[in-house]
């Protein structure tokens, strides 16, 4: 505990109002260097807030610092230096354990490559997400079975992906973000490996899941899938900025 | 307790998933599993075969012997042994005893009578010292008291008397002068080859119908055996050799014991040699097991790097590596048990140590449940390895592309 949490002060970024609910996404002067000779900067000191509700995108050509916004965002890295606070809750200096449960509870991910499990159905890919949730076993399957129909794909449930298009992947990567209720989405490229039939439907899908509540941030460098969203955010050579 | 039946059921899953790589994996370790299992199994045997050869030759643990032999010409003849025997027996309330006396009476074979080698015994040295009866019968308690006499000869006998098998209920005539006709109701398993002709009799029997010349040959008087518990040993011992002694002046009465002939050290010896056979077949099991498992896991980096994404810890993720390799194994040790009682059930291994084995021992649990204990053991050593790898992958990386 610092003096300033003893005096009730923000630790930077802009104050909080108590009787508002906490933004879902909030980053205060991360950034994120890597060692070296000499250091190279991913990202610099960057502040962000974003709502429960909204749609962001993150948008910027390659190399520059996408991938390493995504990696602190979904607690897969630590900023050099500053607070991301998700759900208000601090996570620069919480535990491993502590790590996996907050991406377990609050976050989905969407990758660019699907990364599904070719050994497993389309059912199993899905039920695995909730394994860490905390989802009731007795929840699981109906959970599962509730999330793919959503996304269209109730008719494929004991399909292995690998006889999956690619849209029906996406899509079945999106039923496993989403199944187990996050907070927020977080999608890597997710429409990066796909046609522009299969990345319309995804982005459609996208756009219904921002309709029903769900928070979304997705990273793109395609400038048609940024414009969906509701704000967007470029980032280049670490630096990282609001678009108008 | 949720937590480790969900870690077993996803280790379970994931074997089912991966069921050719955990079959090659676990070849091995069953083999391994199986071989200890049943040379453990196997040395169990051996040990009794070894018991009863041991019991066969000098009687079950604790037999005493209380043997009387003549210090000079001069000593008494030896009338009251007969009833000091009984009289002892009867004071120390032994049940278990038997009157051995190795001596050699004529036969009448038909190529002529000779002196064959004769135990005069009492019924109970059938149990005492495990005779093996493999045609016929051993003596019974009321054979003493029959007409004829009764013996039980071994195979070189009965082939001499040129009789065949038993079932044509040969008789031999025992005795030279007045020779008694005597019917042989059994025969006993042969102990070695080339076995001369030899023959049991009832003590009471022999004595009623021939009186063997105190020529020098064998024993001068017969020998009392008698099987007791072994905390009674050293405080029955001295007062056997003392109330024998009492009624036989002149004469040297010696009483001794077979505890020195029991099985110990074959059974130690034996026991870490199979130990060490196991364990080195373990050994090997588990190293190809830990070989195969550190290249599967690296197959799954990518499967991994997902799992945390999702909220795997990586405490989660390493136990999750290792139940899947425990739980192979233990599957893998079962199957080895399995293979071990029916290797051990369905080869005659107790005639391949040497004889015919009378108690013969159930399959031992002990030694399945130390074939299991160690495959759950190269389990979890085995798993440890890859578990490690599994932790430290990545997750950035595994995911990148």
């Amino acid at each position: 505990m610092t003096v300033m949490d003893l005096l009730g002060a923000p630790q930077g970024g802009a104050p909080t109002d108590p009787d508002q609910p906490p933004p879902v996404v909030e980053l205060r002067a991360v950034e994120r260097q890597f060692p070296g000779d000499p250091p190279v900067h991913a990202l610099y000191p960057a502040d962000l807030q974003v709502g429960a509700g909204e749609y962001l995108s993150v948008v910027g050509p390659s190399g520059s610092g996408k991938s390493t916004l995504l990696n602190l965002l979904g607690l897969l890295d630590r900023p050099s230096d500053g607070e991301y606070l998700l759900d208000g809750i601090p996570t620069a200096h919480a535990g491993e354990r502590e790590r996996a449960a907050l991406r377990a509870r609050h976050i989905g991910f969407v990758f660019q490559a699907f990364h599904l499990l070719p050994h497993r159905t389309v059912l199993e890919n899905v039920l695995l997400a909730t394994i860490y949730s905390g989802v009731p076993r007795a929840e699981r399957r109906d959970r599962a079975v509730e999330a793919l129909d959503r996304v269209g794909l109730s008719h494929r449930l004991d399909f292995r992906p690998t006889v999956l298009s690619g849209g029906e992947r996406q899509r079945t990567a999106v039923a496993r973000a989403v199944v187990s209720q996050p907070r927020v989405l977080l999608a890597d490229e997710p429409t990066g490996n796909l046609d522009s039939e299969s990345s319309a439907a995804v982005l459609e899908l996208f756009d219904e899941l921002h309709a029903s509540g769900l928070t979304l941030l997705v990273i793109t460098h395609e400038d048609d899938v940024s414009a969906r969203a509701q704000r967007r955010v470029r980032i280049i050579d670490g630096h990282m900025r609001e678009i108008a | 307790m949720t937590g480790l039946v969900g870690a077993l059921v996803e280790a379970w899953d994931e074997l089912r998933l991966h069921r050719l790589r955990v079959l090659l994996a676990l070849i091995g370790v069953a083999a391994a599993v199986m071989a200890i299992t049943a040379v453990t199994a196997a040395v169990q045997m051996l040990t009794q075969g070894y018991t009863e050869s041991a019991e066969r030759a000098m009687g079950r643990q604790v037999t005493l012997t209380v043997d009387a032999w003549r210090m000079s010409e001069q000593a008494a003849p030896a009338t009251e042994l007969d009833a000091t025997y009984d009289r002892v027996l009867a004071r120390y309330g032994i049940t278990w005893a038997s009157r051995d006396w190795y001596t050699s009476v004529p036969f009448r074979f038909p190529d002529g009578t000779s002196r064959v080698e004769v135990r005069a015994v009492d019924p109970a040295l059938g149990t005492m010292q495990r005779v093996g009866v493999d045609q016929g019968r051993w003596f019974t308690d009321t054979d003493a008291t029959a007409y004829a006499p009764v013996v039980v000869v071994n195979e070189a006998f009965l082939e001499r008397l040129g009789a065949g098998g038993l079932e044509a209920h040969p008789t031999v005539l025992l005795g030279d002068e007045t020779p008694v006709r005597a019917v042989v109701v059994g025969v006993t398993a042969p102990r070695w080859p080339g076995e001369e002709p030899a023959a049991m009799v009832l003590y009471e029997q022999l004595v009623r119908w021939y009186t063997p010349a105190d020529d020098g040959w064998g024993q001068a008087v017969p020998s009392l055996k008698v099987w007791v518990p072994p905390d009674v040993v050293d405080d029955l011992a001295p007062r056997l050799r003392r109330d024998v002694a009492a009624v036989l002046p002149g004469w040297e009465v010696q009483v001794y014991d077979n505890r020195d002939l029991g099985s110990g050290a074959l059974e130690g010896a034996a026991r870490w040699v199979a130990l060490g056979v196991g364990a080195f077949a373990l050994l090997l099991g588990g190293l190809g097991l830990v070989n195969i498992a550190l290249v599967t896991v690296r197959h799954r980096i990518r499967e991994i790097g997902i799992r945390r994404s999702f909220g795997a810890t990586s405490g989660r993720i390493f136990f999750g590596v290792l139940m899947e390799s425990v739980v192979a194994t233990a599957v893998a040790g079962l199957v080895g048990v399995v293979l071990a009682v029916a290797v051990i059930k369905n080869i005659p291994v107790d005639t391949l140590f040497g004889g015919g084995i009378q108690d013969r021992p159930p399959f031992p649990v002990s030694a399945a449940l130390v074939g299991m204990a160690c495959a759950t053991g190269v389990g979890a050593l085995a798993g440890v390895i890859p578990a490690t790898v599994a932790v430290r992958v990545k997750v950035i990386d595994a995911i990148r592309y």
